[in-house]
């Protein structure tokens, strides 16, 4: 067996490095920070084997074009953070209406507006949820270390190629602009999820019918001899529009429910000394770091303690979620925003246990002694 | 049973089309058509990308690879799908408002970056869709649903806005000339780089109801009478140029092209 | 020209919305408008030119079959 490569890597750098792993050949974004170095670096390593990187006039731009160049078969990427993600939610709503997938990773920034360029929040969870207008679905990612970057930013790419839908990388700017040692996996071990081809020809192809119990389309790609019509507008199996009530709401709730009643599927979480937890924390990203820390120092004062981690923020993992608020006596949701996750949490597990919140804006890492020392005030 | 020119690259199901009586959309986009025919580009080969708006409806009708997008966002998208797949000829149906407007900043961008897209822009000076407001090419003094007393703007002039952000085949005619139109965009396909076709249509509905032009056919004849070529306009007095539409080249260049430039980078590894 | 005697027009009568620009640029004064539809009325001066075709935004009337 060929000897691992470990290499020290900058979140943003294994973003990028499991993005080409998961086979990202065209790239095209616009400068921000704290998520920069993405374009940066895809610039440098797209054209070596043969990728395309593109650095558009600005966000709307940039997602247009990758769903432009994922129509042709070419797995596509943008970055973006704060005001830019903010941008990318027409392109978003496109991509979920035509079901063209691609990935969106947003490094979070503090806001609103401009707010805090170089500090971190997770402020964004609910914009990645309902950032583009109408009902839809949406698949987010959250990363909680630069090994895991590199894992879910694959992920992202092979969920978005499955179910054909934008799936969006959460990611914390601590995380992005950290360096971590991380050991790179064979290309062998890595499993590579690619679009559904038609198999009919091409003049039977209708680009959005789909077969018995599967929602998902058979997409062709632009160029390879299938003519069809793309629209934003809400479309029939021909994918021409229409605004036959029945097809609209039939084609909403395909696009809802494809992710819905996908979610075993797609939720990933991790549990950390939840076995005979008496309470747990629920944290994601950076944030989980800081609360895994914190039940280290209180299991040590012996508090009963565990940590839910979503990976998968959306879906969220609401069934999982259920059965832990059957059986702990308390959750404190640990985030870096107003209570976005917390509202959330609380609808699914309010009815079975207590749900606090303990949620901070000014722009640092909330630390495990702050985590503590809520928890022990009970 | 249509033409056996509209049969071939329309879907002909979805005639007639949506477009008003005595809109000049359609000619625009048989004459788009006529020029792939002349080209004997294969349908497979060719991607029609458009915005949003009137204009921006004929992609649904033409049997390409078609993508009807956000709006303001054709050139971008189109911009992907070339990159992305150099060998599809790319074309860009957009609109006045779709071009100048929300999209000026794409229009100017691309054409700056010369890529090998061709761009044709069905100018009728009015956002029709939404009802008749005023765009970027509505003249001055001239009216909309949001200019009751008339515009204010000053209204853009599209060939020498392409022309300045370094597209390398410019041109310009209307839908009284249609010819013109079929010549320009055979021109415009060819061109190794951006290509900006602007093309004067009429819209009676809105544009022409609120200004008082006439019907379709008054419409037709105010191009036909107004309309000079280029060399012969150098030639006009200053008096006699007022209000003509120069149709014909308007620039025609050469630079290096986007996508060749970076297959360069590609290949030096 | 001889191929081109063959061509006849054709009107495609559910496409025509009656705009009247085919009328109104025909240089032989061939067509008139019937009911707001387009109407092929004097045949026999068509030359063929093709002008009716190329500004009709509705494709309802073409040279072509024989």
């Amino acid at each position: 067996m060929a000897e691992k490569i470990v290499k020290l890597m900058q979140g943003n750098e294994a973003c990028v490095e499991g993005a080409i792993a998961a086979g990202m050949r065209f790239y095209a974004g616009y400068p921000i920070t704290p998520s920069t170095e993405i374009a940066e670096l895809s610039a440098e390593k797209l054209p070596r084997i043969g990728g395309k990187f593109i650095q558009m006039e600005d966000e709307i731009a940039s997602i247009s074009a990758i769903i432009g160049a994922s129509l042709t078969g070419k797995k596509s990427m943008t970055a973006t953070s704060g005001p830019g993600f903010s941008l990318k939610q027409e392109g978003i709503g496109y991509a979920v209406a035509a079901e063209v997938p691609c990935v969106i990773v947003n490094v979070q920034r503090g806001g609103p507006s401009t707010g805090l360029p170089t500090s971190p929040a997770q402020g964004d969870i609910m914009q990645a949820r309902w950032g583009t207008h109408g009902d839809h679905s949406i698949i987010a990612l959250y990363p909680s270390t630069v090994r895991e970057i590199y894992d879910t930013t694959i992920k992202a790419f092979n969920l978005s190629e499955k179910y054909r839908t934008p799936v969006i990388l959460l990611m914390d700017e601590v995380i992005g602009h950290m360096r971590e040692k991380i050991e790179i996996p064979d290309p062998d071990e890595i499993k590579i999820i690619n679009r559904k081809k038609p198999n009919v020809k091409p003049d039977e192809y209708l680009p959005y019918k789909i077969e018995e119990n599967d929602m998902i389309p058979a997409m062709a790609n632009f160029g390879e001899g299938y003519r069809y019509h793309v629209t934003g507008l809400i479309h029939d199996e021909t994918g021409f529009p229409t605004s036959n009530h029945r097809i609209a709401e039939n084609l909403v709730n395909r696009l809802v429910n494809k992710i819905k009643d996908n979610a075993d599927d797609i939720v990933e979480y991790e549990e950390y000394l939840m076995e005979d937890a008496e309470q747990i924390i629920v944290a994601y990203g950076a944030t989980a770091r800081s609360a895994k820390s914190a039940i280290n120092q209180l299991r040590e004062e012996g508090v009963k303690i565990g940590l839910f981690r979503p990976i998968t923020i959306w879906p969220m993992a609401e069934k999982q979620l259920k059965i832990i608020a059957k059986k702990v006596n308390r959750i404190t949701v640990v985030e870096m925003n107003m209570g976005q996750y917390f509202n959330e949490v609380d609808r699914v597990a309010g009815k079975y246990t207590k749900v606090d919140k303990y949620s901070r804006v000014h722009g640092e890492l909330i630390t495990p002694e702050e985590i503590v020392s809520f928890i022990k005030e009970g | 049973m249509p033409s056996k020119l509209v049969d071939k690259y329309f879907r002909t199901d979805s005639l007639p089309h949506i477009w008003c009586p005595g809109c000049g959309n359609g000619i625009v986009t048989r004459a788009i058509v006529k020029a792939i025919d002349n080209l004997n580009l294969n349908q497979e080969d060719v991607c029609i990308v458009s915005g949003i708006g009137c204009s921006s409806r004929a992609s649904g009708y033409l049997d390409f690879n078609t993508i009807h997008t956000t709006h303001g966002r054709a050139l971008a998208f189109a911009t992907g799908i070339k990159f992305a797949n150099p060998n599809l000829h790319v074309i860009v149906i957009t609109g006045d408002g779709d071009c100048a407007a929300i999209g000026g900043n794409h229009l100017i961008h691309a054409a700056r970056r010369n890529i090998d897209l061709t761009t044709i822009v069905f100018n009728n000076n009015i956002y029709g869709m939404t009802g008749g407001q005023y765009s970027p090419t509505t003249p001055t003094g001239d009216k909309g649903t949001t200019a009751p007393y008339g515009n204010i703007d000053a209204n853009f002039d599209l060939c020498e806005l392409a022309k300045a952000s370094g597209a390398t085949y410019v041109s310009r005619s209307t839908v009284y000339g249609a010819n013109m139109i079929i010549k320009q965009v055979e021109e415009g396909i060819k061109n190794k780089g951006f290509s900006f076709i602007e093309t004067i249509t009429i819209c009676p509905t809105y544009y022409g109801r609120k200004n008082k032009k006439g019907d379709a056919v008054d419409m037709m004849n105010y191009l036909k009478e107004n309309t000079v070529n280029k060399i012969a306009y150098e030639k006009l007095s200053e008096e006699k140029r007022k209000d003509k539409i120069i149709v014909g080249e308007i620039y025609k260049g050469q630079r290096p092209e986007y996508v060749e430039e970076y297959e360069k980078i590609i290949e030096s590894f | 020209m001889l191929e081109n005697t063959k061509l006849k027009l054709v009107v495609e009568k559910e496409f025509c919305k009656g705009c009247g620009i085919c009328v109104a640029f025909c240089p032989k004064d061939v067509l008139i408008l019937e009911k707001g539809k387009v109407k092929v009325e004097n045949l026999d001066a068509c030359i063929q030119c093709g002008q009716c075709e190329l500004r009709c935004p509705d494709y309802a009337i073409y040279l072509g079959g024989n």
